[in-house]
């Protein structure tokens, strides 16, 4: 099963005692942090990083090498800062690694320190991964002691120091002019790009950031040069992945796997194909900026730009299967009901047009939807898309126009036909008891708290469907399979 | 949890956390991290006390608490009750548990049981993806939660029923 990933940024976790530093250095650790020191200037770590194609792996996909370059520009105080404000529901690379290979990260960190000429880093951190936390606390502290961060690290006249910022909660800071302002001390709103975090990043200081997984690639790069990694993925995605799959899939977990791997492989392959014999129906990809792909992109190779051509994207590395009892209206309702309260509320297109958006797919989950819906939906989003202030904003709409383009038929049987095929929508079933199976014991009778089974004993029941608040308490007491969902 | 101090026990309180920050408004978030977890939660005579020291509006501090979901102005229950609503549990029912567990308890989401026993909030994934749907009562952590299993749960925290 393991035959077709690929482990660098998780390539210690599970191996290396995260609370040891000697564990860490016997496994060529920080040996690319001392190589940079003793054999590269600033313009040769850069330009191998530049070589080694490595994209941001937070979702936007930038390359890493150019953001470094940008932020190597001109001599001010610099800042180094690691997003690690892991808030995709149903993503937890981030924490794997910094839980599992804290080192790592901070060498890595020192590395772009070292390139583009800054003395001092910051890890912002969920306040609700405390394991995470306490090993990096751990870390830090072992790190210092050895001589690898702090003053004068390795008698190289480089000094790098790294603290640690916490997050607090909200989905929104992990766009990385949001993070800054909330490293600051304040609400966590994003500002307009330019200036660029690299011209005036946190407390108006250039500022690189990245993302953890990110950084998890550095020292492996360094150590084993960018021509290695470069020749592992496809033509424009370099490297490997890691995702946490999860949702109706057998094997659940993090999996790592070189860029160009299929979506087929990723689910069948590796996760031994979906729960239960069931029929696979979707994947999710992006969190709630990405969006849906269904049975004909399976074998999409995964990489930044053909995910984005399919409709979804690359994003964190969440990765959620579904299957056929998931109702993709409901689903896409699901992440507009996070979307709406993780907006940060400072522009209008997202703060009120997912409301609407919301509100729209409310109505067609409680059957009230019309035809003309659907062309709202589409319309509202291409307008919230197109006019947003950041990141959140710009991709709420995906997991809408994904399941529109991908699902249509179901968001019409929605609204002409009242049906809902994956039997999720409450108002649009229908509790039937079946007359040759029921024999008349009274169980569902008694069960039903809004009195509306009637029949004798022994007799076929009946559900009063204006009475019937779909609760499914019958089908639970029900031990003759004599009532179905319709 | 010390929700009696009175006044005045609060702001020397506050104070010296802010001070532990050199009073720095940079600080803001981890000053009001650290008063939680004293407080247990941040009441408005906190959050005067934090702006009194640290130097900046109360309005200030205030758009900071009610900017962040950790952060929280009502005292949460003895056992605080949290449903993972990230997309793994959602897919996998965990909004069936939470309904069972607002009709076991007869509270809604974000509210306390009369009795300050349970408190109840939904929150977007704790990464054990692998167990979903996953509930937490206080630091436990319960996998693979079905509704019917709520009532028994519940249980393990009410003494003698």
């Amino acid at each position: 099963m393991d035959t077709k990933q690929l482990k660098i940024a998780l390539r210690n976790c599970g191996i290396t005692d995260p609370e040891n530093i000697e564990d860490y250095i016997s496994g060529d650790g920080y040996a690319a942090l001392g190589k940079c020191l003793s054999e590269n200037d600033r313009k040769q770590v850069i330009e191998e990083i530049k070589r080694s194609g490595l994209r941001g792996r937070g979702g936007g996909g930038f390359p890493t090498g150019k953001k470094w370059e940008f932020a190597a520009a001109g001599s001010d105080k610099k800042y180094v800062i690691c997003n690690a404000d892991e808030g995709d529901p149903g993503a937890f690379m981030d924490r794997s690694v910094l839980e599992g290979d804290p080192h790592s990260v901070l060498e890595a960190m020192a590395i772009c320190g070292y390139a583009i000429g800054s003395d001092e880093g910051y890890i912002y951190i969920r306040a609700e991964y405390p394991l995470a936390i306490k090993r990096l606390r751990i870390a830090i502290a072992q790190a210092e002691e050895a001589g690898l961060l702090g003053e004068n690290i390795l008698g190289s006249g480089f000094s790098f120091k790294i603290g640690l910022k916490y997050g607090a909660g909200a989905f929104v800071c992990g766009e990385e002019t949001a993070l800054i302002r909330s490293m600051e001390g304040k609400r966590g709103e994003p500002v307009m790009k330019p200036p660029f975090p690299a011209e005036k990043g946190y407390m108006g200081k250039p500022t690189n950031v990245n993302n953890v997984e990110t950084f998890a690639n550095i020292p492996a790069i360094i150590n084993k040069g960018a021509d290695w990694f470069a020749s592992i993925g496809t033509e424009g995605s370099k490297g490997t992945k890691v995702f946490a799959l999860a949702g109706k899939v057998n094997n659940v977990g993090l999996v790592e796997v070189p860029m160009g791997t299929t979506l087929r492989e990723l689910i069948y392959d590796i996760g031994g194909g979906i729960l239960n014999g069931r029929k696979f129906k979707a994947v999710q990809s992006g969190g709630p900026s990405g969006g849906c792909l269904t049975e004909k992109h399976l074998d999409t190779p995964i990489d930044y730009e053909s995910l984005k051509a399919a409709g979804s994207m690359m994003g964190s590395g969440g990765m959620i299967v579904m299957d056929e009892d998931d109702c993709m209206v409901a689903v896409a309702q699901f992440y507009l009901d996070f979307t709406v309260e993780e907006s940060c509320g400072k522009c209008v297109p997202c703060r009120e047009g997912n409301k609407v958006l919301y509100q729209i797919l409310n109505k067609i989950t409680h059957g009230k939807g019309e035809i003309t819906d659907l062309d709202k939906l589409k319309n509202f989003s291409e307008v919230i898309k197109s006019t947003s202030l950041c990141g959140l904003g710009q991709t709420a709409p995906n997991p809408v126009l994904s399941t529109i383009s991908n699902f249509y038929e179901e968001y019409y049987d929605h609204v002409v036909n009242g049906k809902c095929a994956a039997k999720q929508c409450r108002a649009l079933i229908e509790y039937r008891i079946i007359g040759d199976n029921c024999i008349g014991c009274g169980a569902c009778k008694k069960a039903c708290p809004s009195e509306a089974i009637s029949g004798e004993i022994k007799q076929t029941h009946l559900i009063d469907q204006e009475k019937c608040i779909k609760c499914g308490a019958c089908i639970k007491k029900c031990r003759f399979n004599a009532i179905v969902i319709e | 949890m010390s929700c009696c101090e009175n006044n005045i026990q609060i702001k020397e309180t506050v104070r010296s956390i802010c001070a532990e920050f050199n009073n720095d408004p940079n600080e803001l978030i981890a000053i009001l991290h650290k008063a939680q977890n004293h407080f247990g939660f941040l009441p408005k005579e906190v959050q005067n006390a934090v702006a009194d020291a640290v130097k900046v509006p109360a309005s200030k501090v205030y758009g900071v608490v009610t900017f962040y979901s950790y952060f929280t102005m009502v005292p949460k229950g003895k056992h605080p009750i949290s449903v993972c609503m990230g997309t793994a549990c959602y897919v996998k029912g965990a909004e069936k548990v939470l309904k069972e567990l607002e009709k076991e308890l007869n509270i809604k989401n974000g509210q306390t049981t009369s009795d300050g026993r349970f408190s109840m909030n939904t929150l977007r994934c704790i990464g054990a993806c692998g167990l979903a749907p996953v509930v937490m009562i206080g630091d436990k952590v319960y996998g693979n939660v079905k509704p019917e299993e709520v009532k028994n749960i519940i249980k393990e925290y009410v003494p003698n029923v």
